[in-house]
């Protein structure tokens, strides 16, 4: 039996990601080789594609902006011990706050629109957490069953909401009426024509600003420190005397407000209206993001430029080399997802075996030095 | 800290004495090392235990009693070292090799399987043939025979759960014997038992010893040792720092040579002068999640300035009264009040509001309840706490000052390492338990209310913590004091009240009230006859 000591922090924020995303790269590569394509081709055009020009930067900033909304609402949730898996059902209702308001303010500028419709996308995204939080606090009902139902009352809803409520007579397309031009969010390339077409918007501020938030609600407030307490050991909370079941509707709604973001991005800052699935699976994309960057912001906003650069990149790459399809890239982000979250373990042990290794010759090294020291 | 540094020329090599005959020794230990990365668990250990002996092994947590009772029992492998059993050298691989050895564990949890009779319980794993007619036949008869010879009466057909936990002490037992054990080792067997159980034991031990077989008995409870033991081995760090005859040794050199120096093992508190009732409980009763009722009608006041003990075997609802009172568990009834203010414990919050009205809570478990092992130190040290305006004013926390205020007290509780970044999951029973207690003695409190002091903690901490509680009691505090260990009850309260199935049976004064007394109560002798449900 060897020994199991914990990791360095530093290792474990760094290195064993590393390791996973080499491994995940290192398959994926033997898959490309495998349909016959040069992997290491297929590497440098998945980077240029994704950093190597100003259209290309854009769309992989424009989707890092959708993941770490989804990353963060995963993390705060996961801080308090909940498993959030309703982010895109969350986002996705948080959009019908988003346009009503929006088109309620049409004609109106958007520095008073976009707050605006920021307040209305956080709270229908907050109470689509907060209900799922409602269930697991009073009932028991777990929030991983709660929130994977709940995505698809959204869908569902939503379906309704667009076709009977939101669709103008006049189209036929499933979609709601269009911002008028004053109340969108602006773009990036209005200011810094660098990123020529790409729809990155204003709304990457807001990531910016709730990445810092996060970081202080988590670790500098008294609300983080008993999120994180009940997350770390509920019968301690409870000892303590917060209320558990009163935080875990707190961390839900949070949760589901800061995915509910995912709706500005979209409907105010790209489509201007709201499309049908305009969450395009972001949500769950989160949960890899959230699990790569240890649900520490600063891992998120990395672990969500990677996830952009890959969904920008990996569409590149499709257009360049037509042997690898749109199915290929998701077996790629898939083999990330699995060797970063579900086997993020995996070479633990053996890294954890090798510190210990390097600790253990450093100590003797140490000791062989002082008793030299003591005796001369 | 070196290998070379343990050449202590006062170890007594008993061998020495017998160089040629090695038949008297059951078991040899030579050079014994084990290593888990840096820690050294095992130094060099050189154990003989005499055939048809009962030989003590003592040491505090973490000294490396466990580990080198693993090795014999086949757990682990020693990194180098020889291991004789009864002359013969054996690279003992497993828990079967070392049964086949004739060497038997009892383990401080036991190894029982709930919902299977005694009888399947011995036979389990000993099977023998895919039919278990015979076996059963066989092992029947073996108990009886077992059971009469050493005083091991259990019913065979009774289930395990049906049965008291000393008397599932006994199956354990027997099952070593049932394999055929010559050597027995029991790893802390009394914490779980009534001080009547424990006699019961020794008893069956001294048989066990008359009848040849060989004992090791690890413990922390020098009284023990002192009772029954005819020789013992001190373990410090890793390192097997004396065996002695137990005629020839006494409690306080024992504690001595443990903690590595002076211990006083008596409490030392003058008389107590209680003051005006400052915590009341009224008709207190709690009912489990499963409808068990576990407090029953409980009522007790504890005065300023006073040490009132809770005696009781675990698992008698004494758990379940501290934390209705502190306001972790709803109670179903019942009033607590505080200074004659009716506290509102009910509600997740309850503990919150109970703090606030000046209750502070050192709570019995203190990995799963009083901490957050995976906390830096100085996050644990506003545990409950950090609410408060000290530690911030609006929702924004005043990290430096939490951490000073950690600082503060790593010192004056000298917590060590003292380090307040560190986890705290890598702290030591000990400090960990002061970590706790730093955290609800060191601001304005009323009330002071303790489970279990000094569970799991080592003789130097035990010492320490005792001090403190008396502490509080001479600042004018009132004290509610919960603990399974009879010894702690008697020499740190002022009243006893013994609880027995949920209620209060007796109250004692720990100045006339002998241990028998005690035991008797605890037991349920005393108790009332109005036991309808």
């Amino acid at each position: 039996m060897s020994a199991r000591r914990p990791l360095p922090r530093w290792a474990d924020i760094i290195v064993l990601p590393a390791v996973n995303l080499a491994m995940a790269f290192l398959i994926s590569g033997l898959v490309v080789l495998m349909i016959g394509e040069n992997p290491l081709r297929a590497v440098q055009i998945i980077l240029y594609g994704a950093f190597g020009y100003g259209d290309g930067v854009g769309y992989t900033l424009y989707y890092a902006t959708n993941f770490v909304f989804a990353g963060l609402a995963f993390a705060i949730a996961a801080h308090a011990g909940l498993f959030n898996i309703g982010g895109n059902g969350q986002a996705y209702v948080a959009g019908l706050g988003a346009i009503v308001v929006a088109l309620a303010l049409d004609q109106t500028h958007w520095l008073i629109a976009m707050p605006a419709a920021m307040v209305a996308a956080a709270i229908c995204g907050g109470v689509w957490g907060l209900i799922p939080g409602y269930l697991q606090a009073k009932r028991g009902s777990h929030v991983v069953i709660t929130t994977i139902m709940f995505n698809f009352i959204a869908a569902a809803l939503m379906v309704y909401m667009v076709n009977r409520v939101l669709k103008p007579t006049t189209t036929m397309a499933p979609e709601s009426a269009t911002i008028a031009t004053m109340g969108r969010v602006p773009q990036l390339r209005q200011f810094i024509p660098y990123f020529g077409y790409s729809p990155v918007n204003l709304t990457i501020v807001v990531a910016i600003a709730l990445l810092v938030l996060t970081y202080i609600l988590i670790w500098h407030t008294k609300l983080g420190y008993q999120l994180r307490t009940l997350g770390q050991n509920p019968v301690a909370s409870q000892y303590a005397g917060m209320s558990n079941s009163r935080l875990i509707m707190i961390a839900m709604t949070l949760s589901g407000a800061c995915a509910g973001m995912i709706a500005i991005n979209e409907v105010l800052g790209v489509q201007n209206r709201l499309v049908l699935d305009f969450v395009a699976d972001a949500g769950f994309v989160g949960i890899a993001v959230a699990l790569i960057g240890r649900n520490h912001p600063i891992g998120i906003g990395l672990a969500a430029i990677l996830f952009g650069a890959l969904y920008q990149g990996g569409q590149e790459l499709q257009f360049v080399m037509p042997s690898v399809t749109r199915e290929m890239i998701e077996v790629i982000q898939a083999l990330i997802i699995l060797f970063t979250g579900a086997m993020e373990g995996l070479f633990r042990p053996a890294l954890e075996r090798g510190f210990a290794l390097l600790s253990v010759e450093q100590r003797a090294e140490a000791m062989a030095r002082s008793t030299v020291d003591s005796e001369s | 800290m070196t290998h070379m540094g343990d050449t202590n020329p006062q170890r007594p090599n008993s061998a020495a004495a017998l160089p040629e005959d090695r038949s008297v020794w059951a078991i040899e230990l030579e050079k014994i090392n084990k290593r888990f990365g840096a820690v050294h668990a095992n130094k060099d250990i050189d154990l003989r235990v005499r055939r048809g002996t009962i030989h003590g092994i003592v040491g505090e947590n973490g000294a490396g009693k466990s580990t080198l009772m693993s090795i014999l029992y086949g757990f682990y492998t020693a990194d180098s070292g020889t291991i004789r059993v009864n002359g013969v050298a054996h690279a003992i691989t497993d828990s079967r090799h070392a049964l086949a050895l004739g060497i038997g564990m009892v383990h401080q949890h036991f190894m029982l399987v709930d919902n299977m009779t005694v009888l399947e319980n011995v036979v389990l794993g000993a099977e023998g043939s895919q039919l278990l007619n015979k076996t059963f036949a066989r092992a029947r008869s073996q108990l009886v025979e077992l059971g009469r010879e050493y005083g091991l009466d259990v019913d065979p057909d009774a289930l395990i759960e049906n049965i008291s936990v000393g008397q599932q002490q006994r199956v354990e037992i027997l099952k070593a014997l049932f394999r055929g054990a010559d050597t027995l080792i029991l790893d802390e067997p009394t914490g779980v038992l009534t001080p009547a159980e424990a006699d019961h034991l020794f008893r069956v031990l001294e048989t066990l010893r008359a009848e040849g077989k060989t004992v090791i008995l690890i413990t922390h409870k020098l009284r023990e040792i002192m009772a029954i033991t005819d020789s013992v081995s001190v373990m410090r760090n890793g390192e097997l720092i004396e065996t002695l005859q137990t005629s020839a040794t006494s409690p306080e050199h024992l504690a001595e040579l443990m903690v590595g120096r002076r211990v006083l093992l008596r409490v030392e508190k003058g008389p107590a002068s209680p003051g005006e009732i400052v915590l009341d409980v009224e008709n207190l009763s709690v009912v489990d999640r499963l409808g068990v009722q576990r407090v029953k009608d409980v009522s007790f006041s504890v005065r300023a300035g006073e040490i009132v003990g809770i005696a009781g075997v675990a698992g008698n609802g004494q758990s379940e009264l501290l934390e209705a009172v502190t306001g972790i568990a709803d109670p179903r009834s019942g009033v607590v009040r505080i200074k004659g203010n009716a506290l509102d414990i009910k509600g997740d919050d309850g503990a919150a509001r109970a703090r606030r009205a000046g209750m502070a809570h050192v709570p019995e478990d203190r990995h799963r309840m009083g901490l957050v092992m995976t906390f830096e130190e100085w996050e644990n040290s506003i545990l409950g706490y950090e609410t408060y305006s000290e530690y911030g004013k609006g929702q924004l926390l005043d990290i430096a000052a939490a951490r000073a205020e950690a600082q503060k007290r790593i010192e004056m509780f000298d917590i060590r390492p003292n380090n307040i970044r560190l986890k705290t999951a890598n702290f030591s029973g000990g400090n960990q338990q002061k970590i706790v207690l730093a955290r609800e003695m060191d601001r304005q409190l009323d009330v002071l209310v303790v489970g279990q002091p000094t569970r799991g903690v080592d003789i130097g901490a035990i010492e320490f913590i005792h001090s403190q509680i008396i502490k509080m009691r001479d600042a004018g505090k009132a004290v509610l004091l919960v603990s399974v260990e009879l010894d702690e009850i008697r020499s740190l309260s002022d009243r006893i009240l013994v609880m027995f199935d949920g209620r209060i049976v007796a109250e004692a004064d720990p100045e006339t009230a002998s241990e028998s007394e005690l035991g008797m109560m605890m037991a349920g002798a005393y108790e009332k006859t109005e036991t309808a449900r």
